[in-house]
C-alpha cells in the first residue's frame, strides 16, 4: 500500500464519494464558484452580482412565511387528457417530473403567515416540467383563492413558467380565463391579490393571473414577458434592446410597482398586506 | 379563381380538365357538355369526400386559407348600419382588431374582430391580424360600453396570435391580453365568439372568453401554433402535421373537449367557396345563441359564465 493509498483510507468519510455534487453551485450570474450551502443561507441570491437563483416552493415557503405554515393538498385533475405524446407520452413526462420534484405539478400552495398576517402563498415551480400552466395549476390557483376567500385573508403568488403546458392543448389555454374567474372573485370578497414575478414567468401565464394582481412585484434580473425572445428576434430581425423583458426593464416601462429583492421580499409583503387589510370605513 | 391547397391537387387537376373542355366546346357539341357535367359531378364529390375527412393539419390549411372569408366579409355580409369605434384613448389605434355598433338582422350589438388583410396592402394595414396592446385595450374599451348600454358582444376570432414585438412588449402586451380576459368576463351582457379561421392562443381567447364559443367547421383553436409546438417538442419544424392532430385543435375536437359549444357547418370545400353561405350559417347560429342567453337575468349570465371556464378541468 503506497502512502498515498494509506493516507487516503484513514481520511474515511472524506472520498470522492461521499462528497456531495452540489458542493459548489456556479453562479449563472457572474460565473462565481459559490458553496452551495452558503448560497442557499444567501436565499440563493449570490453574494458578490445579486444572481436572483430560481427556488422551488419549500424554500420559498420557508423564506416568506413564519413557522407552522400548512402546505395545502394538491389538486386533482384529469390526468393527460388528450392522450398526448411527442417523442414520450406525456403521462412518462408527468411521471418523470414528478420523481425529480417534492411536489406533484408547477403550483403548490400553503396557508401562513408573514410576520403574523394571515395569507394564502402559492409558489410556481419551474423545475416542474417548466412551470407550465395545465389544469392542475390552473385547479390548484383556483383552490388557493378559494381558501383565501374562507380563511378571509389575500392571495401572493410566486409565479414562474414558461407558458401553457403544450401537452394539455387548448384545455391548458383555458386556464387562462379560468384563473382569471377566480381573482375576480377574490376582488369581489374585498381581498388582495398580489403578483411576485420571478425569473422567468413568460407566455399564457404573464397574458393571465401574473399580470391581474392589485400590487405587481418582480425580483431583480427576471425574465418576464409575453413573447419569446427568439420569436421576437425572428419577426423584427434586429437586436434586442438592453435588458429587454427584464424585472427593471418592465418597472421602466410602467408594468411592475417594484422590483424587489429577496432579502426584502418578506418585510414588503407584510407591509403590504398591512395596507391591503379591509377595515370598516370611518 | 379558387386557389387550391396541397392537398386539393385531384379536385385542382379535374377543375382545369373542366376550364380546359368548356374553352373547346361550341354550344352544339353536346357530347363535351355532357363530358362537363360527368366531371363537375365527380369534382363536386371529391370535393365533398376530402372535406369530410380534412386531417387537423389539413384543417389548419383551410383555417389560413388567404382567400377565406374573414372580419370584413362577414361584417359586410352579416352587419348592416356598421359605424366602427376607433382607438384605445392611450396609445394608438390598431386596425389588426375592428370593431364599432353594428346591427345583426335588426339587433343591436357590438361586434369586433380580428382582420387579417387579404392582399399585401391590407395586411400590412392590419398586421395580419396580430394585435398589439393597443387593440385588446381597443377591444376592452368597447366591451365596457357595451356593457354600459346593454348592447350584446359579438366576436370574430381570426389570429395567428398576439403580435410578438418589441413595442408590443414595451407597452404590455401580457397585461393588455389579461385585461381583456377579464373584460370578457366581467361584461354584464351577453357575450358570444365565434373562431372563424384561426384561433392563436391567448391572442385569441382574449376576445373568447364568452358565453357561448362557435367554431366553423375548419377553423382551428390551439394554445401554441402547430409550427411552434413541433419546433419546441419535437425539436423541429416537420411534425407539424403530428402537433396539430396530438394537441386537438379542430372544432370538432374542441366540441368533445367541452371547451365550445357549438360547430358552424360550412358549404361543400370551405367557407372561401361559398362566403355568403358561411356567413349565414354563421350568423343563423350567432343569433340562435343570442336569443337563448338574452333570455337570462344579467346576474345568472355573469354567474354562468364564470362556471363555464371554472368546470374545464374539474374532474
Amino acid at each position: 500500500m503506497s502512502w498515498l493509498s494509506k493516507v487516503r483510507n484513514s481520511l474515511g468519510g472524506l472520498t470522492k464519494r461521499d462528497t456531495p455534487d452540489n458542493l459548489w453551485t456556479k453562479c449563472p450570474g457572474c460565473g462565481e464558484m459559490l458553496f452551495t450551502r452558503e448560497f442557499e443561507d444567501n436565499l440563493s441570491v449570490c453574494p458578490r452580482c445579486q444572481f436572483h437563483g430560481r427556488i422551488g416552493a419549500q424554500a420559498r415557503f420557508d423564506q416568506l412565511l413564519d413557522a407552522g405554515y400548512a402546505v395545502l393538498p394538491a389538486a386533482r385533475v384529469p390526468e393527460n387528457p388528450l392522450n398526448f405524446r411527442d417523442s414520450k407520452k406525456y403521462s412518462d413526462r408527468l411521471k418523470i417530473a414528478r420523481a425529480a420534484n417534492p411536489f406533484p405539478d408547477a403550483l403548490t400552495n400553503a396557508l401562513g403567515t408573514v410576520e403574523g398576517r394571515k395569507v394564502v402563498l402559492g409558489v410556481q415551480d419551474f423545475a416542474f416540467m417548466g412551470g407550465s400552466m395545465g389544469m392542475a395549476v390552473g385547479e390548484a390557483f383556483v383552490e388557493a383563492v378559494e381558501r383565501a376567500i374562507a380563511e378571509d385573508c389575500g392571495y401572493v403568488i410566486c409565479t414562474a413558467a414558461g407558458g401553457a403546458r403544450m401537452q394539455e392543448g387548448i384545455l391548458s389555454l383555458m386556464q387562462m380565463p379560468k384563473a382569471t374567474v377566480a381573482i375576480r372573485r377574490l376582488a369581489r370578497a374585498g381581498l388582495p391579490y398580489i403578483v411576485v414575478l420571478t425569473d422567468p414567468t413568460t407566455g399564457g401565464v404573464t397574458a393571465s393571473y401574473a399580470m391581474l394582481g392589485d400590487v405587481q412585484i418582480a425580483e431583480p434580473g427576471a425574465l418576464i414577458g409575453f413573447a419569446g425572445q427568439r420569436v421576437i428576434q425572428d419577426t423584427i430581425r434586429e437586436k434586442l434592446p438592453d435588458g429587454f423583458q427584464r424585472a427593471e426593464y418592465l418597472h421602466a416601462h410602467g408594468m411592475v410597482d417594484m422590483v424587489v429583492h429577496r432579502k426584502d421580499l418578506k418585510g414588503t409583503l407584510a407591509s403590504l398586506l398591512e395596507y391591503l387589510e379591509r377595515k370598516e370605513v370611518a | 379563381m379558387i386557389s387550391f391547397l396541397e392537398f386539393e391537387k385531384p379536385i385542382a387537376a379535374l377543375e382545369a380538365r373542366i376550364a380546359e373542355l368548356r374553352t373547346t366546346a361550341s354550344d352544339s357539341d353536346l357530347d363535351i357538355a355532357g363530358e362537363i357535367s360527368r366531371l363537375e359531378k365527380k369534382s363536386a364529390g371529391m370535393l365533398a369526400a376530402t372535406y369530410a375527412k380534412l386531417t387537423p393539419w389539413q384543417k389548419t390549411q383551410v383555417a389560413r386559407h388567404p382567400q377565406r372569408p374573414h372580419f370584413v366579409d362577414y361584417l359586410r355580409m352579416g352587419f348592416t348600419d356598421f359605424i366602427p369605434l376607433g382607438g384605445d384613448r392611450l396609445y394608438g389605434e390598431d386596425a389588426a382588431i375592428i370593431g364599432g355598433f353594428a346591427r345583426l338582422n335588426g339587433r343591436r350589438v357590438m361586434v369586433m374582430g380580428h382582420e387579417k388583410g387579404h392582399d399585401t396592402a391590407t395586411r400590412i394595414k392590419h398586421n395580419f391580424g396580430m394585435a398589439k396592446p393597443e387593440g385588446y385595450r381597443k377591444a376592452i374599451r368597447l366591451m365596457e360600453m357595451a356593457g354600459k348600454f346593454g348592447l350584446p358582444v359579438v366576436t370574430l376570432v381570426d389570429t395567428a396570435g398576439a403580435f410578438p414585438g418589441v413595442e408590443a412588449e414595451e407597452r404590455g402586451q401580457a397585461e393588455a391580453i389579461a385585461r381583456s380576459i377579464e373584460a370578457c368576463l366581467a361584461v354584464p351582457v351577453p357575450i358570444v365568439s365565434a373562431i372563424v379561421g384561426e384561433g392563436g392562443s391567448g391572442g385569441a381567447v382574449a376576445l373568447a372568453a364568452a358565453d357561448r364559443v362557435l367554431m366553423l367547421e375548419h377553423s382551428i383553436y390551439s394554445v401554441i401554433s402547430p409550427e411552434g409546438a413541433s419546433s419546441i417538442l419535437w425539436r423541429t419544424p416537420d411534425k407539424a402535421p403530428d402537433a396539430a392532430e396530438a394537441m386537438k385543435v379542430t372544432a370538432q375536437d374542441l366540441l368533445s373537449l367541452n371547451v365550445i359549444e357549438r360547430v358552424v357547418p360550412e358549404p361543400a370545400g370551405g367557407a372561401h367557396r361559398d362566403a355568403p353561405a358561411a356567413a349565414q350559417a354563421l350568423f343563423g347560429a350567432i343569433e340562435q345563441e343570442l336569443d337563448a342567453l338574452s333570455a337570462l337575468p344579467a346576474g345568472d349570465l355573469l354567474a354562468r359564465r364564470e362556471e363555464r371556464f371554472l368546470a374545464i378541468g374539474r374532474a
